[in-house]
């Protein structure tokens, strides 16, 4: 397995595949027989009502739940068990719904981690802190500075990022998983609690990196506006299962979709 | 206005992530190392090598360690003083089986064979956090105190259990043992306190230092950006013990010369106190470190000063009051300044900033 493996494939071609998933905890299935790809290049949603098993789907991909039964591919490789570091290292970078940024560290350094993995010097080097090393930090400075400007995340550069507002939290999130340079890009519910400028900025900014820098996204999302303008394909999941998968217009139509979120009589 | 950023522009990375990126900063520690290293060698006397300098050096070596593991990487460890021992019995172990061997090279080993020791009681901390891990390194501390204790080809079937150092020599002078000179032991601890703080400050500010963080932080996000837990937390129990180790070396053959393991690194006399450096310095910042030590060494002394030769209590009374004063301090202290003496140091820096005008 390297690198290279999803960054070799041609865009529109199928990135990830997975197969008659199933996830469950004890009693709880959190994911049945659920089976889709993702294609190169595209933003694909995930969407589902609280509790569909959104969440434990992006977990699955990278490698943080170990699916009962099923299998996933990268890159036409199946995967079989694999770490979350492997996935790290396959190129794929998230956020989280909850956001998981490292609170006592500055924005810089937080950006910094998403290069740790890129980062080859070993220890000694690192303590002494000359030659290669000194070389190493500065080129990955210069990464990462560009994530800053990106984001328009100069001016609190040096902050903790435990004292920052919520909105610009997310946005240092995303910046640590762009620092990471990933093929492929999941993003758990990045606009939630967010006000309509809030929410611009980001789609503007999932939709450069995905112009720009071809990365290909995966993204839950709750706003059915956000997710109907800037998505290509979508998925719905609900209690586990997928019910639904097509453009946004075929998903808007669908029927099992407007039942699962709208409910269904019962004399019907 | 003392302490002002403004004019000094940084046009490279490299400048931006100095140590010290202050031109203040700079001539500060030039100082200081001037005083340290060429000024003070000369004025010292065995007073202020004993009681003050020695020590202080010695501690925040040790400081710097815990802080290491704990302050950077978010592990609690109480088993300070039980890997300060094993530095101190494996510079006696190796004085013994190689005489000629370089003192440097002694003390540098047992802090080699403290980070081996130390990775082997850090395995727990996969599992456990916390307080649990406090529990659990705990254990190492009785244990391994029990093993010197215990084990008489340790002290080398010496009749009283005790480990004394031999003379060794470096450059001609003698630096452990009753004849070493009072400036050659400082300068011995001195210079190993500036390599070992140097390169812990690099440590901090690059790669390992940043995985650390991210793992004290929140270590499922650490995980999925590719950090291993496992790895990076047995990289910090290694590194720590490796300082604490050559603490404890230091500690026996430079400090004290002759040690009786129970009494000398007891958790009263050692484990708790560092850990109080590393809360009243500062969690998480070399400096807190220093200051830390500084505090914890030079409070007693102060104490004693105060209550024996200004009010004129007797020594017995006040070694009595001391260890209430201490306790008493070290709570206020919590409560006016959980962040320690480092953000003490900051905010003075913030008023230095603008003083003398309040905006």
């Amino acid at each position: 397995m390297s690198l290279k493996d999803l960054k070799d494939i041609p865009y529109g071609k199928t990135a990830i595949e997975l197969k008659n998933i199933f996830l469950a905890f004890g009693g709880v299935k959190a994911l049945t027989d659920v089976s889709f790809e993702v294609k190169k290049g595209e933003v694909f949603a995930i969407i589902g009502p609280n509790g569909a098993g959104k969440s434990s789907m992006l977990n699955v991909i990278n490698g943080f739940y170990k699916p009962t039964s099923g299998t996933i591919n990268f890159a036409g490789t199946d995967r079989g068990e694999m770490e979350p570091e492997f996935a790290a290292k396959s190129g794929i970078a998230r956020t989280f719904q909850n956001i998981a940024l490292f609170k006592g560290m500055s924005t810089l350094d937080n950006l910094m981690t998403g290069r740790l993995l890129k980062q080859k010097q070993n220890f000694l080097m690192q303590a002494l802190y000359f030659g290669p090393a000194e070389k190493e930090e500065e080129e990955h400075r210069e990464k990462v500075e560009r994530v800053i400007d990106f984001l328009d995340l100069q001016s609190i550069r040096r902050t903790p990022v435990g004292s920052l507002p919520y909105g610009l939290q997310k946005r240092v999130e995303l910046g640590r998983a762009l620092a990471m340079e990933p093929e492929i890009l999941l993003l758990d519910e990045p606009m939630a609690g967010m006000n309509v400028e809030e929410k611009q900025d980001m789609s503007r900014f999932v939709l450069t990196v995905n112009n720009e820098l071809k990365t290909t996204i995966v993204l839950i999302e709750h706003d059915m506006g956000v997710v109907m303008d800037i998505s290509d394909r979508i998925v719905v999941l609900d209690y586990g299962k997928k019910i639904g998968s097509g453009l946004p217009n075929e998903i808007r139509s669908n029927k099992a979709v407007i039942d699962a979120y709208l409910g269904v009589a019962d004399d019907d | 206005m003392l302490y002002k950023e403004t004019g000094q522009y940084k046009s490279t990375y490299k400048s931006d992530h100095a140590i010290f990126p202050l031109i203040q900063d700079k001539i500060a520690f030039s100082t200081l190392m001037f005083i340290a290293f060429l000024i003070i060698p000369f004025v010292i006397n065995s007073y202020w090598e004993k009681a003050i300098l020695v020590p202080f050096l010695i501690f925040s070596l040790a400081a710097i360690g815990l802080n290491i593991l704990t302050g950077y990487c978010g592990q609690v460890s109480l088993g300070t003083g039980g890997f300060m021992a094993v530095g101190a019995f494996s510079t006696y172990k190796i004085m013994t089986y190689f005489p000629d061997l370089n003192i440097m090279i002694i003390v540098l080993i047992s802090g080699l064979i403290t980070a081996a020791v130390g990775i082997f009681f850090g395995l727990p901390s996969l599992r456990i956090k916390g307080f649990y891990l406090a529990v659990a390194t705990l254990a190492s501390q009785f244990f391994l105190v029990w093993l010197f204790n215990k084990v008489p080809w340790f002290y080398n079937y010496s009749a009283t259990g005790q480990i004394t150092v031999s003379e060794r020599f470096l450059f001609g002078i003698p630096v452990t043992g009753a004849n070493a000179p009072s400036y050659a032991t400082y300068l011995f601890c001195l210079v190993l306190v500036v390599i070992l703080g140097f390169a812990a400050k690099n440590l901090i500010r690059s790669k390992m230092g940043r995985s650390w963080m991210a793992i004290r932080d929140m270590d499922i996000a650490a995980e999925i950006i590719g950090v291993p837990p496992l790895k990076t937390k047995l990289s910090a129990f290694a590194i720590s013990s490796f300082y604490i180790g050559v603490a404890g070396a230091l500690y026996f053959a430079v400090f004290l010369g002759a040690i009786e393991v129970t009494e000398s690194f007891d958790i009263m006399t050692i484990s708790f106190p560092v850990l109080f450096m590393i809360i009243i310095g500062g969690l998480g910042s070399m400096l807190g470190s220093f200051l830390g030590a500084a505090f914890i060494v030079t409070l007693p002394i102060g104490l004693k000063f105060i209550m024996v030769d200004l009010v004129g209590l007797s020594a017995v009374t006040a070694k009595h009051f001391e260890i209430t004063i201490w306790g008493l301090l070290m709570i206020i202290f919590l409560i006016v300044e959980p962040h320690g003496l480092a953000r003490l140091w900051s905010i003075a820096k913030e008023k230095l900033r603008r003083w003398p005008f309040p905006y």
